[in-house]
């Protein structure tokens, strides 16, 4: 198994914590793990995005200039990105924000209004990238839901742990909408 | 028989390197002295700069750091900050401290520095051969400045004390003369309050010691010390810059 | 011990801990900052220093202060607050102290830019300030391999009383993997420094000093670090050879950019093509025997740096001419793709256009 994504948004999406939790996900199912990020002034308000690996061979490199997936918040992330998905691949957006098509016709597409369904459905816009999760995690396997949130617990600090639940219902919320589109 | 005069403990037998009629001999004498009277000798390192002293790594009887011109606070800081319990000062020229090593002294100022520095300030750059120094005096000659110091394009002397002095950090700045043996007893005096200053942890503490040069300066000894007192005074007024309230001075 | 995910700067800073160092005086810039930032409430807590210094080169003369009076200092910093710290650095090695130093590489020259970079490798490895001195240079390519390097660079560092190297860059510094973090040293066992100037207390004074002003003098000092630098060369280098067996072509880079070597080389051996990748730890010392068994076989060699040609020129020098040594690199922040580095070891082996 090699999973490559590139995860994509808006500085303060949570595109960073989506990131390292499944890095830390996949670390705790044994698997051989990287995450890296875009440095620098691009994080300050501007697009931010990481990439992670979960293999269960040592990972070559960490750098992924062809993911399996692409995972984009952001309008702008899509006219970014796109281009570079492997022939075949994923791509998860958040309809919510993202007003243009893919133009790519190969990939499998999941337009989750991921915002929206946050806000309606948990009065919490700010877990929106945790139901896009919840819908990589379900349709690709990746990791294990379980481990997904195991990893919550080591990705917040203690004093967030609060936010466990509502971050759990935001992942469900996700994997059901992946299994119902598929 | 009863010894009246010898050699301080804290130096090391070594001829010095220095010319005649050059004041450093006294002042390496009095830090010698008074880290005797304090009694630790054996707990002091030195820091030694680049410049006229650079050799003062030979002459002083205890641990000694070579440092890089200009930086000895940095050096002196990174000693003091492994052994808080030593004592650590640093020996500079005008050269050293005042020009390439500004940054250096201000900032152990600022912090508070818990180490004594000796600025020996005799307006010139001895060793490189009479360039001017950043402390040397408006209409003073120097190998790079043949007609004399001039305002317009050299700018003005420095006047090092008086900066450190408006720092949080500084427990202790003060002025003095070797010209003569009343400002070199008052000299001493003030190396000792700097030294207990360190002992008692107050913070950073120095002493700017005017100091002749008659070889750059072209006098002789005695016209250089006339000299001193006649010029550089003015300029570089003695006396305290700054003591905290608890010192007496 | 159970695996914790770090990034790789932190991971630094926790190895450094854990391998008995006390003493960090730094300056801020990117890509490292993460680094004084872990310290900065780290060292604290094990009564240790933390020390913000007024520049780069305060920061290495305090490390020198520090390194002079026994302890276990470091700096950190990256391609422009390197040079700056290249005065220091030469008086550090001239005075023969142990120390490290870490240099998380980013795009220059000048300015540069702040995204990862490899341009350094000769600074770091030729000299980078004045005299005969070498640094040992250490070059980790993951961050299990940072957090393993570092408890190394002081080990070397005491050994050799010689300044040590991390050459690392901007991905290597940002990146996130699993790592496995060795014991806590006790600093009480740490090797004993005699030399040190902590007070001559019953014993004659100890200097700290690299001025030799009789000549005679200087040459001996320069002949001895150098016989220190051989010891090196005999003792001390680090490699690892991957697939390398067979290979008709040896990728070689250190870094991140070994990692983005290997993935190709992975790839063009699932096309049936003999690709092995050489990856030198050491830069300094190079490692010479190594890459000669390695390239052995080899009919071409290509070099993958992030720069325009540096480590290529030690390859070519180690292998004394004997194989073609071609070069791929991207440089200013720019990254070589796996494709690139796919496309350039098809080219050289099957014949085609360049990446």
């Amino acid at each position: 198994m090699l999973e490559e994504i590139i995860l994509a948004g808006f500085g303060g999406q949570g595109v960073m914590s989506m990131g390292q939790l499944l890095a830390y996900a996949g670390m705790m199912e044994d698997k051989h793990v990287s995450w890296i990020p875009s440095y620098g002034p691009e994080m300050r308000g501007g697009t931010a995005n990481c990439s992670v690996t979960i293999s269960d061979a040592p990972v070559s490199s960490p750098l992924i200039s062809e993911p399996h997936t692409l995972i984009v918040l952001n309008r702008p992330s899509l006219e970014k990105f796109e281009q570079d998905v492997q022939p075949d691949g994923l791509l998860l957006l958040n309809s919510s924000l993202v007003d243009l098509e893919p133009k790519r016709q190969d990939l499998s597409v999941l337009k989750i209004p991921a915002s929206e369904l946050a806000d309606e459905k948990l009065k919490n816009s700010r877990v929106a990238n945790m139901i896009i999760l919840g819908a990589f995690v379900e349709l690709t396997k990746a990791v294990s839901m379980d481990s997904v949130i195991a990893a919550l617990k080591k990705v917040l600090p203690e004093y967030r742990h609060n936010l466990i639940p509502l971050n759990r219902q935001a992942l469900e919320i996700g994997a059901d909408l992946a299994r119902a589109g598929r | 028989m009863i010894t009246v005069f010898e050699r301080p403990q804290s130096l090391t037998p070594a001829k010095t390197h220095y010319c005649p009629g050059c004041t450093h001999g006294i002042i390496h004498r009095l830090v010698a002295e008074v880290i005797d009277e304090l009694g630790v000798r054996e707990e002091t390192i030195g820091v030694a700069p680049v410049g006229c002293s650079v050799l003062a790594y030979n002459y002083f009887n205890m641990d000694m750091h070579e440092a890089a011109h200009g930086r000895a606070p940095a050096v002196a800081t990174g000693i003091k900050r492994v052994h808080p319990d030593k004592v650590v000062f640093t020996y500079q020229g005008d050269g050293d401290l005042a020009a390439i090593g500004t940054a250096e002294i201000i900032h152990a100022a600022a912090r508070g520095e818990k180490i004594t520095t000796i600025f020996v300030n005799n307006a010139i750059y001895g060793m490189t051969g009479g360039q001017m120094a950043p402390t040397t005096l408006i209409g003073q000659e120097a190998t790079t400045a043949p007609s004399g110091r001039n305002a317009e394009t050299q700018g003005y002397p420095i006047r090092m004390s008086e900066i450190l002095a408006t720092l949080d950090g500084a427990a202790y700045i003060t002025r003095v003369s070797v010209h003569n043996p009343q400002e070199v007893a008052k000299a001493k005096k003030a190396i000792k309050t700097a030294f207990e200053m360190q002992l008692a942890g107050k913070g950073f503490s120095l002493v700017e010691v005017l100091s002749t040069c008659p070889t750059n300066w072209s006098l002789t000894p005695l016209k250089a010390l006339k000299w001193l007192q006649e010029n550089m005074i003015p300029y570089y007024p003695l006396g305290v810059k700054k003591a905290l309230e608890e010192v007496k001075v | 011990m159970a695996k914790v995910l770090m990034k790789g700067n932190e991971a630094l800073g926790e190895a450094a801990i854990r391998a008995g160092c006390r003493y960090f005086f730094g300056y801020p810039i990117t890509p490292q900052s993460e680094l004084p930032h872990y310290l900065a409430w780290r060292l604290p807590e094990v009564g240790g220093v933390f020390l913000q210094a007024e520049s780069e080169i305060a920061a290495i003369n305090m490390v020198y202060g520090a390194a002079g009076s026994g302890a276990r200092a470091m700096t950190s910093s990256s391609s422009p607050g390197v040079s700056l710290k290249m005065e220091g650095i030469s008086y550090i090695a001239g005075a023969e102290l142990p120390c490290v130093i870490v240099n998380m590489q980013r795009g220059g020259p000048g300015l540069g830019g702040i995204q990862p970079g490899q341009s350094d490798y000769f600074q770091a490895v030729k000299g980078g300030g004045h005299g005969d001195y070498k640094l040992l240079v250490l070059a980790p390519a993951s961050v299990q391999e940072m957090v393993d390097t570092m408890a190394k660079a002081f080990e070397l560092a005491d050994k050799y009383r010689n300044p040590v190297m991390i050459l690392g860059d901007g991905i290597l510094g940002q990146m996130m993997e699993p790592v496995e973090l060795p014991e806590m040293k006790d600093v009480e066992t740490l090797p004993v420094k005699p030399w040190a100037t902590t007070g001559a207390k019953e014993r004659t004074p100890n200097i700290i000093n690299s001025l030799f002003l009789d000549p005679e003098e200087l040459e001996a000092h320069n002949l001895k670090l150098q016989a220190k630098y051989e010891q090196m060369i005999q003792e001390e280098t680090m490699a690892e050879s991957y697939q390398t067996d067979d290979a008709e072509i040896v990728v070689v880079g250190y870094g991140s950019s070994a990692r983005v070597a290997k993935a190709a080389v992975d790839q063009a051996r699932a096309e049936g093509i003999k690709a092995g990748l050489f990856r030198p730890i050491t830069l300094f010392p190079f490692p010479k025997k190594e890459i000669e068994q390695a390239c052995r076989q080899a009919k071409n060699v290509l070099t993958v740096e992030m720069s325009l040609g540096q480590l290529v020129e030690d390859v070519r020098y180690n292998l004394e001419f004997r194989v073609p040594v071609h070069f791929y690199g991207r440089v200013g922040g720019m990254v070589p793709t796996t494709r690139a580095v796919l496309t350039e070891i098809k080219r050289l082996t099957q014949g085609g256009e360049k990446a």
